[in-house]
């Protein structure tokens, strides 16, 4: 057995050989790069190769660092509540509503939006939100408003409502699959031990389904920490997010030891927010249907 | 006990029809399960038996009919409140709970203390036979302890009605055996009515009171075990229960107490009435039907072990299959081609008792058999 194993598994690493180097090509040298860089000194224009801790002493004693890393972590937070909320009952009516031969169809409707470029989805929003936007000229035309609302662009809101709506196939996606797999006998066994729809639900499908939505909250929450083109457009650059910051610090400002300290912190912040979150739903990790 | 037909009904069905679009699934079923009974809904897959076990549990909705439970018009009551719990095929263990907590799932609004809750919860697992298992993750457990977590779930809301869809199934043949009795004992137990929906007639006899074969979205037959297999009320329902042996045959004459055939292979014979089946619409030919092991097979040299009703008459063995406890032996009964030259072997079971030799292919033998052990289909 041990023996037919360990062929099997040489197999495999063969088969992933070739994307598993270009993976480490591509992904572990810049970061290996990035990681060098910020124990390397700065000097103006250069890089000098000495070993130091003072980029991380600075931005760990950075204000301005702590605070854009909290609204990063606080946006991404409600990026991703407001994107699974949203994502759920989607996810819910695809599996559970829709006929199976009208599945694939509707999945196709949702990746939809991933046709067009990212840049341009987050322009759209502008356009829609905009001072002399779809909504301010509509609600002029209907009479509603004489003056154009000013508060529905440029602010955390706007940053929060295109996020969500840029990511939500990724949320709608993993939820679904989580409650495709669910046996329909159990939620018809949850009627017949008494409970009500809703009551079946809270206590059959939402725990069934949370390794769906535990992967959708890590796909969502992830990216959008480093997501620096909404805030740009939508956010006005007047409430930049620490990837601002780092590119800030990297091309402007071109201190290049200090933006890799950044980037590497927010990585680990983002992986110990990641991994407590997990933890804190271990339970649901645990169920094997 | 109170005989079955003077308890009070639990479950009437009244011209209960079923449709899927066009399909009709339930063509107008009547049937009356009393308190306490074990019962079973015996048929092919797509006979509509599971559909109506699930609109008695309240999963589906009917087209017209009645339904009551306990007296009670289940119109428009959803499946939550029904005095009814189900034991799923699939078993439908929550994965996600422990033992005791998918035991213990439906009592969340009983009043007790959360004590009394647990302690009812492992009287309900030692009734099953799995004390102890109540901390033990759902998805450690076997098929047979899954199908125990199952029942004790629904029996410990104390149902009026247990309803069990194809329980035993998924189960390998000696498992299924064993929990074949032990549900027949906790169903004396508890004495709430069962409900049971099988594929499988050995299931259906071994386990029931009675019986509905079902084809086609219809009751064919309702009878105990031992009248649905000793009279059998079509060649269809005697076909899908067991095996049983057709040859064709003339009908000569018929009185009060027996219809009288000229059978092929067995003669003038004259088949008692209450072993005549009048229910075969499209089938004219009238049909005498018997069991395997209805007839005797018997060395031709020396005395046989046949009694004074037995009537004796020749054959040869064409095949042996030997399968330890019994043999089957297909045999050409003499004279059995003689309508229409189509030679129609027919099919014996003999125990295989310690000192009898099994015969072998070829060997002419004699057949021993009574009237009384054959059906008509007329």
């Amino acid at each position: 057995m041990a023996t037919a194993d360990g062929k099997e598994a040489a197999q495999g690493l063969r088969i992933v050989a070739p994307p598993l180097t270009y993976a480490v090509l591509m992904l572990g040298i810049p970061l290996l790069t990035i990681l060098a860089y910020s124990f390397f000194k700065d000097g103006y224009l250069t890089i000098v190769r000495e070993f130091t801790l003072e980029n991380y002493r600075a931005v760990w004693a950075d204000p301005i660092f702590r605070t854009i890393m909290i609204r990063s972590l606080s946006v991404a937070a409600m990026v991703t509540l407001a994107t699974v909320l949203l994502a759920f009952p989607v996810a819910y009516f695809l599996s559970f509503v829709v006929t199976p031969d009208r599945k694939a169809l509707w999945i196709f409707l949702i990746t939809i939006p991933f046709w067009t470029s990212y840049l341009i989805r987050v322009f759209l929003w502008k356009v829609i939100l905009g001072y002399n936007g779809v909504i301010n000229s509509g609600l002029k035309s209907l009479g509603v408003i004489e003056q154009p609302l000013s508060f529905l662009l440029y602010n955390t809101g706007s940053i929060v409502m295109t996020l969500s709506h840029a990511y939500a196939p990724f949320a709608i996606l993993p939820i679904y699959v989580a409650l495709e797999k669910i046996d329909r006998s159990l939620l018809e066994a949850g009627r017949d031990l008494g409970e009500s729809r809703l009551m079946t639900f809270w206590r059959v499908t939402l725990p069934l389904a949370m390794p769906g939505v535990l992967a959708a909250v890590l796909i969502v929450f992830i990216p959008v920490i480093g997501d620096y083109v909404t805030p740009t457009l939508i956010g006005g650059g007047k409430i930049p997010m620490v990837a601002n910051m780092i590119q800030a610090q990297m091309l402007d400002i071109d201190n290049k030891p200090l933006g890799s300290a950044m980037a590497v912190t927010a990585m680990l912040v983002v992986a110990i927010a990641s991994l407590l979150f997990l933890l804190a739903n271990r339970r649901f990790l645990r169920v094997r249907q | 006990m109170t005989p079955i037909a003077d308890r009070k009904p639990m479950i009437e069905c009244r011209q209960v029809q079923k449709y899927y679009g066009d399909y009709h699934a339930l063509r107008g079923i009547d049937l009356t399960i009393r308190e306490g009974e074990f019962f079973s809904l015996l048929g092919p897959s797509g006979c509509g038996k599971t559909t109506l076990l699930r609109t008695i549990a309240g999963f589906e909705e009917i087209g017209s009919g009645v339904v009551l439970i306990d007296g009670r018009d289940m119109r428009g009551v959803p499946a939550n409140v029904r005095p009814t719990n189900m034991v799923f095929q699939s078993y439908a263990i929550f994965p996600h709970l422990t033992v005791a907590e998918n035991v213990g799932f439906g009592l969340r609004r009983d009043p007790r203390s959360a004590a009394d809750k647990a302690r009812a919860v492992e009287e309900a697992l030692e009734m099953v036979g799995l004390r102890g298992y109540g901390r033990r993750a759902a998805h450690a457990l076997s098929g047979g302890q899954r199908q125990r977590v199952a029942l004790a779930r629904a029996l410990i809301l104390k149902p009026k009605v247990l309803l069990l869809d194809e329980p035993l199934s998924a189960l390998d043949r000696k498992m299924r055996e064993q929990m074949q009795v032990e549900l027949i004992k906790l169903q004396r137990q508890v004495g709430i009515t069962f409900v049971l929906v099988t594929h499988d007639q050995e299931e259906a006899l071994v386990m029931s009171d009675r019986i509905a074969v079902m084809f086609e979205g219809e009751i064919a037959q309702l009878d105990g075990p031992e009248a649905l297999y000793a009279r059998p009320a079509s060649r269809r329902v005697a076909d899908f229960i067991g095996v049983m042996n057709f040859l064709p045959a003339r009908i000569l004459g018929e009185t009060d107490q027996a219809v009288t055939v000229d059978a092929p292979g067995f003669g003038i014979v004259e088949v008692p009435s209450r072993n005549v089946s009048r229910a075969n619409p499209g089938d004219a030919e009238p049909t005498v039907g018997f069991r395997p092991e209805a007839v005797t097979l018997a060395p031709v040299v020396g005395r046989g072990p046949e009694r004074a009703v037995d009537r004796v008459t020749g054959g040869v063995i064409e095949e042996v299959v030997y399968y330890g406890d019994m043999t089957y032996y297909d045999v050409l009964m003499d004279g059995s081609a003689r309508y229409d030259g189509i030679a129609r072997p027919v099919r014996v079971s003999m125990r295989n008792l310690f000192g009898r030799e099994v015969p072998d292919v070829g060997t002419r033998t004699r057949v021993i058999w009574s009237p009384g052990s054959l059906v008509l289909f007329r």
